[in-house]
């Protein structure tokens, strides 16, 4: 695919000519939320779920197929590379401010909701006439006992430790291939990429034993009261960036078997790098917070 | 890097403007989706007004039939909804897009396709929450503000809510990270920080907020989905949660969003005061540091909409005390705007009208602001119409004025054509008289203690009421000439020959020819040029 108006840098700008993955993007995200809408209405069964995600996929690489294709021409100047990175930055920002949300609710439960149910500070009343005998503390399912009477914590010291492990190690390990990248040393770059997105599995798995153990063994539920909701939407998300992540490092490590990038122009690498840190240093709240304090 | 082939500017634009159904599902030209955005905006302005009308005619006089009571209160949801994310931020982005690209001399927005996406998800994520009204089962009914647990007592229209909330969030968000990069790294070189017209500042600082509390919003309505169906306790306190903590979350998204439909608004105005009172803009540095202090202030001021949920004091004080702080930047504004207009040579074509009306009914909005902010006096405002009054001045004959001032100032610039000026007069003192009928006597029926989301109410409030419907029936009418006028230029207006269709305009928009090239700054102005334009 060839543009409108290109030429060198500082007399013309890049406009790229129409496309038409946008409008399937709009189509899949639409079928994404009425396929949801569906389910969750007991209209159809879980089935409807599948097409947004299928469609996003075609588009994705459709999108990404017709990008990197113009890329690989040199159509792109770099003031387009900085638009992608700044755009790459931003977006990273609102997923930052996304996670922000729940951590606030988290925050809010122990610090406000849960003491205040207990009879915190002027809330005594609170707890003396619709909540009596219930003392505040974290780990909670609140004073219902949403989720059953008995529940275990999970412990930091476990899987979640082996995992802070697993993942700051992938984050070295994506540094090694980025220096690799720039060195021009091919084989190493492909090793330590491999690396990465292999440990980001690793995480996946770990994690989906965890969950599994929390079900099966600690009667710890998404149920589970307050305590119950912020662990697992907040590991959830997590878990589910990881696993985004991990599979766009895997199309990079693709396009390095392919000969793609140089050491000078690799943006795409740089874009999943950052991600992939992002991922991590959410990772590092989430450790602190969620498990271990 | 080595190009394929280099193309000469008007070969490229003659060759490449595509034709049909195609321009427009496939775009990538920021003016024609700044156009497709502009009238989304206006179809969902009227949409929004229709609910509105409704809901005058219920309220006319107490014991009103025209719908019954659920009903009505899926209207105020939907209009609400509508209205903020259908038409105000719409229309906003539309003229980011037409405008931002022409003022700092870019060819277009920085990611065009990604521009596409933004624009495209709104007509589906609209469908998605007018559909909920034919659903069975009742539509949202608790408010634009969707406050559990009511809202989660409503049935097959609830997730139908949640999910078109979450995909005008990703139109928004990708288009603010446009805007942002556009104007990072699209100015033409020469057009510094410091030399970009106020819209274009505002804007910037709009799509920071936009990035920053949209993404919170998807996460309170992925809590509220949760709560809903996967038995989450964010919500619940037999869980532990708290219903607050929605309101906490949700007003940590809301009150910056009340800046983000306000910002581009006094962007606007900075454009046009200056231009009819051929005067450069006053404090020109202290409008965007003003701008920046009241994005800032916007984050720590959002509780002052749960004064009486039973906040502690302290947070009271907090949070009163630092809302009554915005009063500053917003006064240095409306000063600035006075002191440019002082011994200006002033005429009052209809986009300088609406700046003019702006000013004055903003300021009755800010004023009105003010008083809600007092703790003990939200005592007695909160939940009443006095509110209602106040965030309409504030968006109807705030926002909303400037976006129709805004239409009127660069239209000729967007169609090569002159609207009919008599007509627009008329627009704008029709909409300027009946917007006040419409609005002021809902301060009085809020002072006396009339609620506000109510389908009914008591015999004394009566005679206000009837003023507020007919008010709100002739301004509901009126709004008809904008999208005539509008239609009327674009088909037969006379053509503008000059680049420059107000004497005193500033800025590079001016510089290009009328109507503005399908790719307008293929290469960057030159410096001259930037100086030229930058003369504030």
């Amino acid at each position: 695919m060839a543009s409108n108006v290109h030429a060198p840098d500082g007399q013309h700008y890049y406009v790229p000519n129409g496309s038409p993955w946008p409008i399937i993007a709009a189509v899949a995200l639409f079928a994404l939320m009425v396929g949801a809408v569906l389910y969750l209405d007991d209209v159809t069964g879980p089935w409807s779920l599948l097409i947004g995600p299928v469609l996003l996929l075609i588009m994705f690489g459709g999108w990404f197929h017709t990008v990197i294709g113009e890329n690989q021409q040199g159509v792109y100047n770099t003031q387009v590379d900085r638009s992608f990175r700044m755009g790459m930055m931003w977006f990273i920002f609102s997923e930052v401010m996304f996670f922000a949300a729940f951590f606030g609710a988290l925050f809010y439960a122990r610090v406000f909701a849960v003491p205040w149910l207990g009879g915190a500070g002027i809330r005594a009343l609170t707890n003396l006439i619709l909540w009596p005998h219930y003392e505040a503390a974290w780990p909670t399912n609140g004073p219902g006992h949403i989720g059953g009477e008995r529940f275990q914590s999970m412990s930091a010291y476990g899987i979640a430790a082996i995992n802070t492990l697993v993942l700051l190690t992938s984050g070295l390990t994506v540094t090694i291939a980025h220096h690799a990248l720039r060195a021009g040393k091919r084989t190493r770059l492909k090793i330590f990429l491999a690396l990465t997105f292999l440990l980001g599995f690793t995480f996946v798995a770990l994690q989906a034993h965890e969950y599994y153990d929390a079900y099966t063994r600690l009667n710890l539920r998404l149920t589970t009261g307050i305590y119950g909701s912020t662990f697992f939407m907040l590991t959830g998300f997590h878990g589910l960036h990881v696993t985004i992540g991990a599979i766009m490092l895997v199309v990079v490590w693709l396009r390095v078997l392919r000969g793609h990038f140089t050491p000078r122009q690799h943006f795409a690498f740089e874009a999943v790098t950052w991600y992939w840190h992002f991922v991590d240093v959410v990772w590092l709240f989430l450790f602190v917070f969620v498990y271990w304090l | 890097m080595a190009e394929p082939h280099a193309e000469t500017t008007a070969h490229a634009e003659h060759e490449h403007m595509p034709h049909g159904w195609r321009r427009w599902v496939f775009a990538t030209n920021h003016k024609d989706i700044g156009t497709m955005y502009l009238v989304a905006s206006c179809v969902m302005f009227f949409i929004g007004g229709a609910a509105a009308m409704v809901i005058r005619a219920q309220l006319f006089q107490p014991g009103g039939k025209l719908v019954d009571p659920g009903v009505f209160n899926s209207l105020i949801t939907l209009h609400g909804l509508i209205m903020i994310f259908g038409a105000i931020m719409p229309a906003w982005v539309g003229l980011a897009n037409w405008m931002i690209p022409l003022q700092i001399g870019a060819p277009d927005m920085a990611l065009p396709r990604l521009n596409n996406l933004s624009f495209w998800i709104l007509p589906f994520a609209f469908s998605l929450l007018i559909a909920t009204l034919f659903v069975p089962g009742s539509a949202p009914a608790g408010g634009w503000t969707m406050y559990p647990p009511l809202v989660l007592q409503f049935g097959d229209s609830f997730p139908m809510l949640i999910f078109a909330i979450h995909l005008m969030g990703i139109s928004s968000i990708l288009g603010a990270i446009n805007v942002i990069v556009t104007i990072m790294n699209l100015r033409a070189p020469g057009m510094t920080l410091l030399r970009m017209p106020l819209f274009v500042w505002t804007w910037l600082i709009t799509a920071f907020l936009l990035i920053a509390v949209m993404p919170v919003l998807a996460g309170a309505v992925t809590m509220l989905l949760t709560d809903h169906f996967f038995g989450t306790s964010f919500f619940n306190a037999a869980g532990g949660g708290d219903p607050v903590m929605f309101q906490h979350i949700f007003w940590f998204f809301g009150h910056p969003e009340v800046y983000i439909m306000i910002l581009p608004a006094f962007g606007v105005i900075s454009e046009i005061i200056p231009t009819f009172s051929r005067k450069p803009l006053f404090g020109y540095e202290a409008m965007v540091y003003a701008t920046a202090s009241i994005a800032f202030l916007s984050f720590i001021v959002w509780a002052h909409h749960m004064f009486t949920v039973g906040l502690p004091v302290s947070a009271q004080l907090f949070f009163m005390f630092s809302t009554m702080l915005i009063a500053v930047p917003t006064g240095v504004k409306v000063f600035n705007w006075a002191a440019t207009m002082w011994k200006g040579s002033l005429t009052f074509e209809p986009p300088m009208l609406f700046a003019v009306a702006f000013l004055f009914l903003f300021s009755i909005g800010g004023f009105s602001g003010l008083m809600l902010a007092l703790v003990p006096a939200d005592y007695q405002y909160h939940g009443t119409y006095f509110v209602v009054a106040h965030f309409h001045y504030v968006l109807v004959s705030g926002a909303a004025f400037a976006i129709m001032g805004a239409v009127y100032y660069w239209l000729p610039k967007w169609s090569g054509r002159m609207y009919d000026m008599t007509l627009a007069k008329w627009h704008f003192w029709l909409s300027a008289i009946f917007v006040n009928v419409l609005f002021f006597p809902q301060h009085f029926l809020g002072l006396a203690g009339m609620p506000r989301r109510i389908p009914d109410y008591a015999v004394q409030f009566t005679d206000w009421n009837m003023v507020s419907s007919i008010g709100g029936f002739a301004f509901g009418l009126s709004q008809l000439l904008l999208p005539y006028v509008v239609w009327k230029c674009v088909r037969s207006g006379k053509r503008v020959e000059a680049n420059k269709t107000w004497d005193g305009a500033h800025g590079l928009e001016w510089e290009l020819p009328s109507p503005a090239p399908f790719h307008s700054w293929t290469v960057p102005p030159s410096e001259a040029l930037i100086a030229r334009g930058a003369e504030h």
